[in-house]
């Protein structure tokens, strides 16, 4: 319950729930994933990043172990998404954030509009994982040799392997955005720690949906 | 072979027919690659299926199986009605100037002297030339008399033009006249053709007719005896010419001598027909020499035992009353009149013609030895493999003794390949468990077999206990000492004859050439085509010197070639009568002035001078080569088209005499014939270059080369019973049915016969159900039990069959 | 497979590679020159890869044609490939030998991302090195003749060596030692181009005006050729690419793709860092918590 850990406000608004246990473990299962793919998944890309490979045992098991990974990260992603779609629907008010990005980037938020749970730059993190992960897993399908080398001719591989790439980095840069913001934004990480965050952090960054938590619209 | 396998590159065209050299014959074939590539030679294949030798011809004809006599006679009419023969050649070195007997003729498909009742020509007797008082041959040089040898031939084949050539056989008249001109081409003395054939020619009833219809094309030519020329059998396993000059026949002895038949009691009896005088004035008539020849065989075969006031051991040799081919050998044991076999080196089940009959025989047998490096479907008859070989064990009571022996490169010994060109190999492992090799084997049944007989007596004890066996090992003699016996040695000192003071050779040396035996007893020599192999300068077999100085492939001093080390036989025909090269292109062995010279032995006296009007073709008693085949043949004089025994159709020849009549037809195979009613495709057998026979299915690598058995088949028949590659085949013959997976295929080309449409079907012959390929039921399940006239060769590759889709065998998952 | 100690590195996979040691003289180009036109299929290069190269291929089944296995497989290296073909009245049954052809530009190479899995000799054997290989199958992607195949047993591979290890020995390839028919040259690329040009010539006077040399310029040459009699239709011969080339696609997923990546991942890394400086984290102010009590009170459940 310090403070100091999430944010820097002396006084402190009682916390308010933001995330369930079994959100909090989906979304750890789903991160941890997404490092140990692109970690393995890196490693096979670049050839200067081959050795993270040893990492996961050398070449061999980073090849058996990555499209594994996989499945874990699409099962817990899919997860995720059942839990969170609902809350994605892009807003009107998300259209005037995002006209006013620039507002954000500069920590200059008081003047936007209330927002619900989720900001626009999170719904398009949503929405852009969603997707990639769905390439990711059909790519990924198409190339995993092991089990469905016969299913597809070779120019599909070809192109699954040049669209598994391109849409790894993608994914890799949006999670970027991602961690970077939670550790801009202070007093967010909590959210997925302890499952809660501040009644300041709430009014500060998603008033609409902290209104809606504590049944005062 | 009459030429070499090194020599076919000399070719300048290369006619494949009655054989699949690259598909059979790989290794060989490398030399017909030669020839294309390096002397710009003309490939022509002639073959029922387009085969992987048809992939690399320059001209490719479909054929009927078993209509081969019926092209190539009209490819002798072609030659003859064009004038593509060569005039002087045929006229100096051919009989076709000698005058037929009156008697002799040729009406609806009979020769004369048939005996409808003993279906065979007991009166050969016209079928010979008019003799003078001098016993001479008459001849009439202009070739103007009809009588002559080439009118007769002329007036033979006139029946075959191309418009009937493609009714009986198929092929396109178009493809046969462009195949007519490209034989043509070698007719000039600087050109010469090639024949390379196999058992294309020589599995049918007129099996030995065909290949003579080659070697007559080839006289006609003048190809015979020349560089790139000649008639070439292929042998298919490596040492089948080898078995072949130790007497394959059973009416043979080693050397192409003569077994004496029941008629010939006595040795008078025997040798006074084989004293061949000359036909001709001034012939060398070789086999003059026959008595040499024979009494040394006789000497190395008793020893001692043989001497001149037992004649030799005349007595010791059976008498044949028929020939005993493996044919009458299944017939025998299925009419129940065989006890025993030994079965050595040959698996009957699957290499005898009509497996049902075979497997009959078998199980009527009270004991069958086997002696194979393998495990064999022979000698595992008795054994239930489902749908394979669906037999009740309990109902075969046959004991069956299996003595593994060790394979080829398990021992040491010489190998003659087809080139006639004796070749020694090493050992190169030891035989597994307690395997032996054959020499050890029936070594050891001899001795015990001696013992016995010197022990009990028994009926005539002697040959038996005379036999000469002086190995220093007996029980498991040296092959280098056996290949001494057969070259033959010096029993006594021998006088030279140009000099009686001095000795010629020692008691005991080996003959340096067969030209030094003698008929008083005086050496020994079992094999006389083979005497130089092994002389006193060593093992000449043995010899691995590729230098070949005239470049004509010759290599003088790689093995020994018999006979005398020739490579080309009938060589003195390369040089016209005056002993000048027919031409500076094809120059091979030419007089001097003093002496034959060349990069090969002469096959002729080597200072015998060209005014002596010596013919080249000295085995024959008249110095010529024979266009008319005298009484030597017993189908005919001159080779005459007829249906296989499954017919496909009547003869349009002549109906009435469709087949060969004087084939040997056993009772128990007179109803087992198809006819095209019930059995309206033809078929045909052959080998796959992926195995050998039926071994190879064995051997891993050649089985993941072809794993399963096939069936062959055009589009047109396969569209017609709605049968795709891959799909599951009932092949039914007269014989009996297999199944086999389909393959459909372009390279059978639909061909009209008699203006119907003829569909063919190939089947390979390796399958079993022994090894490691896929189980199969032995294709020879379905072939006819019938054999060439000549020589009993079984009628394996023309032969009636129906097809239809059926399901895969019980025992054998479905194609995933 | 790898003869590594006896054979410089032209390339290596997933690596850089340093010249040959200074004053070696450079490496003569090797080449298999496969005569179409000699070939007659009878598999002996087939079974004498197998037994070369100790391979323990399934005994398999027939499928109503002579194909033998039907296609490459880990362990078949090389397979006769037959092809009939119908024009007019005449009939020609091609007979390929296909295996790897030793691009100088190989695809498999650049597919690659172990670490000197696949390497190019000097000589131009492309030879794969299963001690590297991670079983990917990378390379059958970037593979423009379809060659590589994976075995199923130990995931890695498998592919003609050329038989580097008796080249470097300076033994001809198992096959060309086999081939019956000398339809299987080996020499310097040099010589076999000059071999090509007489059988060429030989065709042609047969009437196979188009009779040429396969040796595609789309992957720089390769250290295998064909003479083909129609060399201006590959595609007859089973399939045989007419315009071999890397696919632009790999050349996509091994080329720009690869440094645009990790700059874009550089970049967006530096960005945040430098947001962080400049711009300073967004903290929750003690205004904000006041405003969340004012608005929601002290005492929520």
């Amino acid at each position: 319950m310090t403070a100091q850990v999430d944010g820097d406000a002396k006084v402190e608004a009682p916390p308010v729930s933001r995330y369930t246990f079994a959100a909090r473990i989906n979304h750890w299962i789903t991160a941890v994933s997404l490092v140990l793919l692109a970690l393995s998944g890196l490693a096979l890309f670049h050839p200067s990043l081959f050795f993270f490979t040893y990492l996961f045992g050398g070449g061999q098991l980073t090849r058996i172990i990555h499209p594994w990974i996989g499945v874990v990260l699409a099962v817990s992603f899919l997860g995720l998404f059942l839990r969170f779609f609902a809350l994605n629907f892009w807003k009107r008010e998300d259209t005037i954030w995002m006209k006013n990005l620039g507002q954000v980037i500069n920590n200059k938020e008081e003047g936007l509009p209330e927002l619900g749970k989720y900001n626009a730059g999170q719904k398009l993190v949503f929405w852009g994982q969603s997707i990639l992960i769905l390439v990711l897993l059909l790519s990924g399908v198409v190339l995993w040799d092991t089990y469905f080398a016969d299913y597809t001719q070779i120019d599909q591989k070809r192109l699954a392997a040049v669209a598994h790439a391109f849409c790894a980095i993608a994914a890799i840069l949006i999670w970027i955005v991602h961690v970077y913001a939670a550790i801009w934004v202070k007093g967010t990480l909590r959210a997925m720690t302890r499952g809660s965050v501040t009644g300041g952090w709430a009014w500060k960054h998603h008033r609409k949906w902290f209104r809606q938590e504590v049944g005062k619209p | 072979m009459t030429n070499t396998w090194q020599d076919i590159k000399n070719a300048n065209v290369i006619v494949v027919m009655g054989g699949n050299a690259a598909e059979a014959h790989p290794c060989g074939f490398k030399w017909a690659i030669e020839a294309k590539v390096h002397n710009k030679a003309k490939l022509v294949v002639v073959d029922p299926r387009f085969t992987r030798t048809a992939s690399v011809a320059d001209l490719y004809a479909p054929i009927r199986p078993g209509t081969d006599i019926a092209f190539l006679s009209g490819v002798m009419r072609y030659l003859l009605g064009n004038d593509k023969i060569h005039k002087d050649y045929v006229k100096a070195y051919t009989n076709a100037s000698y005058l037929v007997k009156e008697g002799y003729k040729f009406e609806d498909g009979l020769f004369a002297g048939y005996d409808e009742a003993k279906k065979s020509y007991a009166d050969r007797s016209t079928w010979d030339y008019e003799f003078d008082d001098q016993g001479m041959a008459k001849v009439d040089d202009t070739l103007q008399n009809p009588r002559c040898a080439i009118n007769l031939l002329k007036a033979h084949v006139e029946r075959y033009t191309p418009e009937m050539v493609e009714r009986i056989t198929g092929t396109p008249k178009a493809k046969f006249l462009q195949i007519c001109e490209m034989i043509a081409s070698t007719s000039t003395g600087d050109r010469t053709m090639t024949s390379m054939y196999a058992l294309g020619w020589t599995q049918h009833t007129t099996g030995a007719q065909n290949i003579r219809s080659m070697a007559m094309i080839q006289l006609l030519l003048g190809n015979m005896g020349m560089p790139g020329g000649g008639v070439n059998a292929l042998r298919g396993h490596s040492n089948v010419q080898g078995i072949t000059d130790l007497a394959l026949l059973s009416t043979s002895t080693p050397g192409y001598l003569v077994l004496p038949t029941d008629r010939e009691a006595t040795y008078d009896d025997y040798i006074k027909v084989r004293r061949f005088k000359p036909l001709r004035p001034g012939q060398t008539s070789f086999w003059q020499n026959y008595e040499k020849f024979f009494v040394s065989q006789q000497k190395s075969l008793f020893g001692k035992a043989a001497t001149k006031e037992n004649s030799w051991a005349y007595d010791y040799l059976p008498k044949f009353d028929t020939s005993y081919d493996v044919l009458k050998m299944v017939d025998m044991m299925a009419l129940g009149q065989m006890n025993g076999l030994f079965c050595q080196g040959l698996n009957i089940m699957m290499a005898g013609p009509n497996k049902t009959k075979t497997l009959a025989g078998l199980a009527k047998l009270k004991w069958m030895v086997v002696i194979d490096p393998l495990e064999t479907e022979t000698a595992r008859f008795w054994e239930n493999h489902g749908e394979f070989n669906n037999v009740d064990p309990k109902a075969i009571q046959t004991e069956i003794i299996q003595l593994p022996a060790s394979a080829y490169a398990e021992e040491e010994g010489s190998a003659t390949n087809s080139s006639r060109v004796i070749m020694w190999h090493w050992k190169a492992a030891d035989g597994p468990g307690e395997s032996k090799s054959d020499i050890e084997i029936v070594s050891a049944l001899h001795l015990r077999l001696r013992a016995l007989y010197a022990k009990e007596g028994g009926t005539y004890p002697d040959p038996i206990v005379n036999l000469a066996w002086d190995y220093k090992h007996p029980e498991n003699p040296d092959p280098a000492e056996v290949l001494k016996e057969l070259n033959g040695y010096a029993l006594e000192d021998l006088p030279d004859p140009a000099d009686p003071t001095k000795t010629l050779l020692k008691a005991g040396q080996l003959l340096p050439s067969f030209g030094v035996m003698r008929d008083d007893g005086k050496t020994s020599g079992g094999c006389w085509i083979y005497t130089g192999v092994y002389t006193e300068a060593g093992n000449m077999s043995m010899r691995r010197d590729s230098s070949d100085p005239t470049g004509l492939g010759i290599f003088p001093n790689w093995g020994f070639a018999w006979p005398a080390n020739r490579r080309v036989l009938y060589n003195r025909a390369s040089a016209d009568p005056a002993g000048k090269p027919w031409s500076e292109r094809k120059k091979y062995i030419s007089w001097n002035g003093t002496r034959w010279t060349g990069g090969d032995v002469p096959d002729y006296a080597p200072t015998m001078a060209p005014d002596k009007a010596v013919g080249p073709f000295i085995m024959n008693q008249e110095g010529t080569a024979r266009l008319f085949a005298r009484g030597t043949m017993p189908d005919g004089p001159f080779p005459e088209h007829y249906e296989p025994m499954d017919a496909f159709l009547a003869n349009p020849l002549h109906p009435k005499v469709s087949s060969n009549p004087v084939v040997r037809v056993f009772a128990a195979d007179a109803k087992s014939f198809g006819t095209p009613d019930k059995f309206p495709i033809v078929a045909t057998s052959y080998r796959l270059t992926e195995h050998f026979h039926y071994w190879t299915k064995n051997v891993h690598g050649n089985a993941v080369m072809q794993p399963e058995m096939f069936v062959e088949m055009g589009e047109r028949l396969a569209k017609a019973k709605g049968i795709v590659s891959g799909d599951w085949v009932e092949i039914s013959s007269q014989r009996g049915a297999i199944k086999a997976k389909a393959a459909v295929t372009k390279r059978i080309r639909p061909i009209m016969v008699d203006g119907k449409p003829c569909d063919i079907v190939g089947l390979p012959i390796h399958f079993g159900f022994i090894g490691l390929t896929r189980k199969s039921q032995p294709m020879n399940t379905l072939t006819p039990s019938v054999g060439d006239a000549s020589v009993n060769t079984p009628e394996y590759k023309a032969f009636l069959v129906d097809v239809k889709k059926t399901t895969p065998p019980a025992s054998q998952p479905a194609t995933v | 497979m790898s003869v590594l100690q006896a054979l410089d590195l032209r390339r290596r996979s997933a690596s850089t590679v340093a010249p040959p040691p200074a004053g070696k003289a450079p490496a003569v180009e090797v080449a298999k020159l496969i005569d179409v036109s000699k070939c007659i299929g009878c598999k002996a290069c087939q079974t004498a890869c197998l037994e070369w190269n100790q391979l323990d291929q399934p005994i398999g089944q027939t499928d109503g044609i002579y194909d033998n296995p039907r296609d490459l497989t880990p362990t078949s290296w090389t397979v006769m490939k037959f092809t009939e073909i119908e024009k007019d009245d005449n009939l020609e049954w091609l007979i390929r030998k296909d295996g790897c052809m030793h691009c100088d530009d190989p695809g498999c190479l650049k597919a690659c991302p172990a670490p000197g899995a696949i390497v190019q000799y000097t000589n131009g054997i492309v030879d794969f090195v299963s001690e590297n290989c991670i079983g990917c199958g990378y390379c059958v992607k970037g593979c423009p003749f379809n060659i590589p195949r994976i075995s199923k047993v130990d995931a890695k591979a498998y592919k003609c060596t050329l038989c580097s290890d008796r080249v470097v020995v300076g033994q001809a390839p198992a096959c060309a030692k086999a081939c019956p028919t000398q339809a299987i040259y080996f020499g310097t690329k040099a010589d076999m181009i000059v071999h090509a040009e007489g059988r060429i010539t030989d065709l042609k006077s047969r009437g196979y005006k188009n009779a040429g040399l396969y040796d595609p310029k789309g992957v720089n040459g390769t250290h295998v050729m064909y003479v083909l009699h129609h060399a201006d239709q590959p595609h007859l011969y089973a399939g045989l690419p007419d315009n071999p080339r890397i696919s632009p696609l790999v050349g996509m997923w091994k080329g720009i793709l690869k440094p645009l990546s990790l700059a874009a991942i550089a970049f967006a890394g530096v960005f945040g860092l430098m947001h962080y400086v400049t711009k300073g984290p967004n903290r929750v102010t003690e205004h904000d918590e006041e405003k969340a009590v004012e608005l929601a009170g002290r005492d929520r459940p």
